[in-house]
């Protein structure tokens, strides 16, 4: 598997760090329901087949974390990004 | 008897032609007490369910073949070398089936107790172990702290002086070992089989009927079928298919690869495990070099992984075994890995009435293969978890009663 960097281009996956799924959003700490919308965000997953979004580190090259889509079923990458700006 | 030096050399003689199936490819019903999702525990689980609670209207779905799953892709290591109150008792009851399972099933899965060997490295880590093998020892299990000279008497052909990862020594479980995967999954399903239950291949689940609350049955590629109850095990494709019920769990997919090398001379006594990387080793009585590391570390559904997995595994086994690499590696695969997020597995019910789910078993579900199952049976006919599993509950993330045997978080990668 080679990830597409935006700063580095296609890049061996030895060189990245994997986070996991990037739709998970941080929530509120200060809304009434925190606690059950945290234990939702730290260990609930979709855990799709199929298309996923997901946080890579590119830790060996320009340190960039990138937005990465990619196919969980056949490791096809569909689309990178850097992260900042839209993490959620 | 179906096996037998005579009926070995019958069939030998006559072409290997008049084998009888050793269980029923049953069809399924319309209606079962109890239908079991997935061929690995499940059969487990339901050969206690038959054999222990009396139950025998019972069925088995699995969408491929039987040991096409987990049961029969991993490297077949057996150990109940926990340290967590939570865990011990579990993996000890499973260890004490295991020795028993030749003659429970009449199937000779080739249980062989050749021991666990975890080595240590530092002065850290053998602090780490010598707790480990007291908590341990605390609840009966066997466990032996073995210094540097004793592991070597054992295994002569490690690097003891490698530079940065030296052997200090190494925690010994002698009882551990490993056991032929197939065989399991091929001794369950004829065991449970003879007693009644229903083994139904090709048969996938792909949506479940609840009404009000209360599972009614499970829709699949071979029809609708009724069930009182629903027991859900299918590791690695847990959160395909709960999601079908409309539920979320606390568990990602990852593949985890492991890999065999051509057939050798007896060389190595047991299970061996480096503990400056994640390596472990073991041979088949074929003579293969049965060997894995970490998962891949991503989420997948591939059930095959990516290069730099096998290089830095084998980069472990060269660090500890040298003399590895002067063997051919033979091929390599990869299975779905249930990964939950501290670790440990569930066998618990779910909020949807008489809908069951045994999940999350990491990669070191094999070993747990004949407490999973009897726990499961017992939780499906009783109502109450065993008392060795009562741990293992679904709602414990959200109450905070994790058992993180590795202590590293809700980061299912690194479990
Ligand atoms: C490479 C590798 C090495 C491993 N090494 C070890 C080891 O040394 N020691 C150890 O203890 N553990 C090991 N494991 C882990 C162990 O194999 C698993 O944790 C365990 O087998 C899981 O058991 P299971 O019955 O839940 O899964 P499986 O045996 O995978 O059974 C689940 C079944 O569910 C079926 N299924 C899925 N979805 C559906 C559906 N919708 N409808 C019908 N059926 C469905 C699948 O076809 C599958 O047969 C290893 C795993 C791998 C992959
Ligand atoms: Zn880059």
């Amino acid at each position: 598997m080679r990830l597409p960097c935006p700063f580095c281009g296609s890049r061996d996956l030895s060189e990245f760090t994997y986070l996991g799924d990037a739709t998970a959003a941080r929530p509120d700490p200060d809304a009434p329901d925190a606690a059950s919308a945290f234990f939702d965000y730290a260990y609930l997953r979709d855990n799709p087949a199929g298309p996923h979004r997901e946080y890579w580190y590119h830790a060996q090259g320009c340190r960039s974390w990138l937005t990465v889509e990619r196919n969980t079923r056949t490791h096809e990458i569909l689309s990178a990004s850097l992260a900042s700006g839209n993490v959620q | 008897m179906q096996f037998s030096a005579l009926s070995l050399a019958y069939n030998a003689l006559t072409g290997h032609r008049h084998w009888k199936p050793t269980w029923r490819d049953a069809a399924p019903k319309d209606a079962y007490d109890i239908v079991i999702i997935g061929g690995g525990h499940g059969l487990a689980a339901s050969y206690y369910l038959a054999k222990e609670f009396g139950f025998r209207n019972i069925a088995v779905l699995d969408k491929g073949w039987i040991g096409g799953g987990n049961i029969g892709r991993n490297t077949t290591i057996v150990r109940s070398n926990y340290l967590l109150p939570g865990n011990i008792p579990f993996y000890e009851l499973s260890m004490k089936l295991w020795e028993k399972l030749e003659d429970d099933l009449n199937y000779n899965t080739m249980v062989s107790q050749r021991g666990v060997l975890n080595l240590f490295h530092s002065d850290a880590q053998r602090d780490a172990y010598a707790r480990r093998g007291n908590a341990m020892r605390l609840e009966g299990v066997d466990a032996q702290l073995l210094h540097r000279e004793e592991v070597r008497a054992m295994a002569p052909f490690l690097n003891f002086d490698n530079g940065r990862f030296p052997i200090q020594g190494g925690l010994l479980q002698k009882r551990g070992g490993t056991v032929r995967h197939d065989a399991v999954a091929w001794g369950y399903a004829r065991a449970a089989s003879d007693l009644g239950v229903d083994v139904v291949q090709n048969c996938e689940v792909t949506g479940f009927r609840i009404d009000n609350g209360k599972v009614e049955g499970v829709e699949t590629s071979r029809g609708f079928i009724r069930a009182g109850k629903v027991a859900v095990a299918v590791a690695g494709n847990s959160s395909r298919v709960m999601s079908l019920a409309g539920m979320r769990l606390p568990i990602e997919t990852h593949v985890l690869q492991a890999f065999v090398s051509e057939g050798l001379k007896p060389a190595i006594p047991g299970v061996i495990t480096f503990g400056a990387g994640h390596f472990y080793i073991s041979q088949s009585d074929k003579g293969g070099l049965v060997f894995g590391g970490d998962i891949d570390g991503y989420n997948s559904y591939a059930q095959r992984g990516n290069l730099p997995v096998i290089e830095d595994v084998c980069e472990g086994g060269m660090a500890v075994m040298p003399m590895l690499g002067r063997a051919r590696l033979l091929r390599g695969w990869g299975g779905l890995m249930d990964m939950s997020m501290d670790g440990s597995p569930i066998i618990d019910r779910t909020p949807i009435d008489g809908l069951y789910l045994n999940a999350g078993w990491c990669y070191g579900g094999f070993k747990a293969t004949p407490a999973s199952g009897f726990c499961f049976a017992h939780l499906l006919a009783t109502g109450t978890p065993h008392p060795t599993a009562e741990a293992y509950r679904l709602d414990r993330f959200e109450t905070g009663h994790l058992i993180d045997e590795k202590g590293v978080g809700a980061q299912p990668n690194l479990h």
